[in-house]
């Protein structure tokens, strides 16, 4: 058995650090009352577990856990709370003993279930010795790109991806139903009087929101060759979206995204997504198997210099389907989010003006 | 002693866990019951990610084992090691949790706005997001009202 | 030569780490809410600006030093944004700073004004 490297210890001991940080923050969020300052401290896990994903080697996964965390998420409570209320009651201390006796059982029960787990960091633990051990080394030949979680994540298991984006478009279907669509950029209201009073953050946003976006696409086309990919992408294509409308105003924002565009632009998301399996189904392949994106009458047609190693034609599908799926996850992703918000930042409209009618 | 410190990771993220599924049980509100059931869901992520960590490994995005930061990777690691576990000249972590976790970090914001969104109907319907008092409200409702139209 | 920028520039992450931390201290301690903003914004970009040119410093001449210099600008246009708008808030919100100067309170009086609570 081939003993650990020396350098796990530094490792270890961050990895120990953030851990405790998490539990305390998560336990601020057990016993504070105040709703803002349970979904502030929410934000903060989880950023700090973004940062401890990036220790874990998981920069994917940080990157998304950054971006939905410490975004959407935020912004989806805080919208939940305005139309709901800020504070919790206080709850009578005998509710809290069987709860807790629960937990504590539960809790010993997974932990003693853990001890059988193996040690943090083996590498010849059958999670990591088998399965994903052969998709670090199939990887470059069935497909040619260096991230190989995006490699597993839309072409391994593709249909697993594809099922996710189907759910992303079911919950925002589901909070459109339940919120309503977001009302006609017409109804929302005018901006508040515009004093100079924000003047740096509207300026500070003129100057964000275009590079943000530009980021998002940046992030989107780079997934294949370092972290990223269509979720992360989708989601800060989302973000910059909300900045505008949080900055200047539901009415500008529905103006140039309007809730029936974004309703729209979702449905294509996941209409991309399962056309390019259907494509290949056309072709002779099986669903979602980019080796059969190209007929092979096109693939033919690609000049030889550009096809560089001839073993190596698949790699062509390959590329393209993966490129145009994660298009698809874009679009869904970022229409799902700003639909969301439509829904709940609409929600204020309508009621105030249903009260106001009262 | 280092056999609780290889399964520390574990023990942390149940522990979180069972903060997230304390918060479900015991508050009586709506709304902090989805952050305690998001605080549930990522400590399940947590969990994952601390299963496919490779000690001396790097992210899985293919380095050159000849660059220099391949080589630099290299350099931290036993080369006994890297012949054994390693790709290419290079140790990776197992992209396979990474990838499971990924969507289903968007996937929980997605279904978050959705119980969320139910969490405001009920507030317009009931007046209130307290479990104990929505309970007596659609109970007393139900024995009023009969069948709704 | 390398080796030595590579200490500074550790020497750099480390204050740059340092600074964050004295305006966590700072937050915590002060007594109002725009001082609180003060400590913290002012710390939160000195720190992060030491942090990222301490990076630049290990990293060298590098796409990562490209990058890393992309990330400094952002912050550096975002944070002092995010101080501003959350003064403005507080301000909105009817915040008004406490004047004076900042007197160590006896210990009984402290009891009847709790934290969070005593803003003017």
């Amino acid at each position: 058995m081939i003993a650990l490297p020396p350098s796990f210890d530094a490792n270890l001991a961050i990895d120990i650090g953030l851990l405790l940080m998490l539990l305390a923050i998560a336990g601020a969020i057990v016993r504070t009352r105040s709703l803002l300052a349970a979904i502030i401290l929410f934000s903060i896990y989880s950023l700090v577990s973004a940062v401890w994903l990036v220790v874990m080697d998981a920069a994917d996964v940080a990157f998304t856990e950054a971006v939905v965390g410490a975004g959407v998420s935020t912004i989806v409570l805080l919208g939940a709370i305005l139309l709901t209320r800020g504070e919790a009651e206080k709850p009578d201390w005998r509710r809290l003993i069987a709860p807790a006796l629960v937990c504590m059982l539960v809790g010993g029960l997974l932990v003693y279930a853990a001890m059988g787990l193996p040690a943090l960091g083996d590498a010849a633990s059958p999670a990591n010795a088998y399965v994903g051990r052969a998709y670090l080394q199939q990887t470059p030949n069935d497909i040619g790109i260096p991230n190989v979680v995006t490699a597993v994540l839309s072409s391994y298991r593709g249909f697993d991806t594809l099922g996710e984006t189907t759910v992303i478009f079911a919950a925002g279907v589901g909070v459109a139903l339940m919120l309503g669509f977001g009302p006609r950029a017409s109804l929302a209201p005018p901006p508040a009087s515009v004093g100079d009073q924000h003047v740096v953050l509207r300026v500070a946003a003129k100057l964000l929101i275009p590079l943000i976006a530009l980021y998002a696409l940046y992030v989107q086309f780079h997934g294949d060759l370092g972290a990223g990919g269509g979720f992360q992408a989708g989601v800060i294509m989302a973000a910059a979206i909300i900045l505008h409308a949080l900055v200047f105003g539901l009415r500008e924002t529905m103006a140039a995204v309007p809730p029936k565009v974004a309703r729209s632009v979702a449905a294509l998301g996941v209409l991309l997504f399962a056309g390019v399996g259907v494509v290949c189904l056309m072709n002779g392949g099986g669903f979602l198997d980019y080796d059969y994106l190209f007929a092979p009458s096109v693939e033919k047609q690609i000049p030889g210099w550009l096809l560089g190693d001839p073993d190596h034609a698949h790699h062509w599908g390959q590329h393209f389907g993966i490129l145009t799926i994660e298009f698809g996850v874009l679009l869904t992703v970022s229409a799902v989010m700003v639909t969301i918000f439509y829904g709940f930042a609409g929600r204020t409209v309508d009621v105030a003006r249903d009260e106001a009618r009262r | 002693m280092s056999f609780i410190l290889s399964h520390l990771n574990y023990i942390a993220v149940t522990a979180l866990m069972m903060a997230g599924l304390f918060i479900v049980f015991s508050s009586g509100n709506l709304i902090k019951r989805m952050i305690g059931l998001a605080i549930f869901q990522t400590s399940t992520g947590l969990f994952y990610i601390s299963l496919g960590k490779v000690s001396g490994g790097t992210a899985a995005i293919a380095v050159d084992a000849a660059s220099p930061e391949g080589k630099a990777l290299a350099a931290q690691v036993d080369p006994a090691y890297i012949a054994q576990y390693g790709v290419d000249g290079v140790v990776y972590s197992n992209p396979l949790p990474h990838v499971l976790i990924l969507t289903a970090i968007v996937v929980g914001v997605a279904t978050l706005a959705v119980g969320l969104a139910i969490a405001v109907r009920v507030r317009e319907a009931f007046g209130t997001v307290e479990a104990d008092e929505i309970e007596v409200l659609s109970r007393v409702e139900s024995t009023q009202q009969g069948p709704q139209a | 030569m390398a080796d030595v920028l590579s200490w500074i520039g550790g020497g750099f992450v480390v204050a740059g780490v340092l600074l964050s931390v004295l305006g966590a201290v700072g937050v915590l301690r002060f007594p109002d809410v725009y001082t609180r903003i003060h400590a913290a914004s002012i710390t939160d970009t000195g720190g992060t600006s030491l942090v990222v040119l301490g990076l630049c410093l290990i990293s060298g001449l590098s796409l990562v030093t490209l990058k890393l210099v992309f990330v400094w600008v952002f912050i550096m246009l975002t944070t002092p944004v995010a101080a501003n708008a959350l003064a403005n808030a507080a301000f909105s919100s009817g915040h008004k700073p406490r004047v004076g100067t900042f007197q160590i309170m006896r210990t009984d009086e402290r009891r009847k004004t709790p934290r969070g609570t005593d803003e003017s």
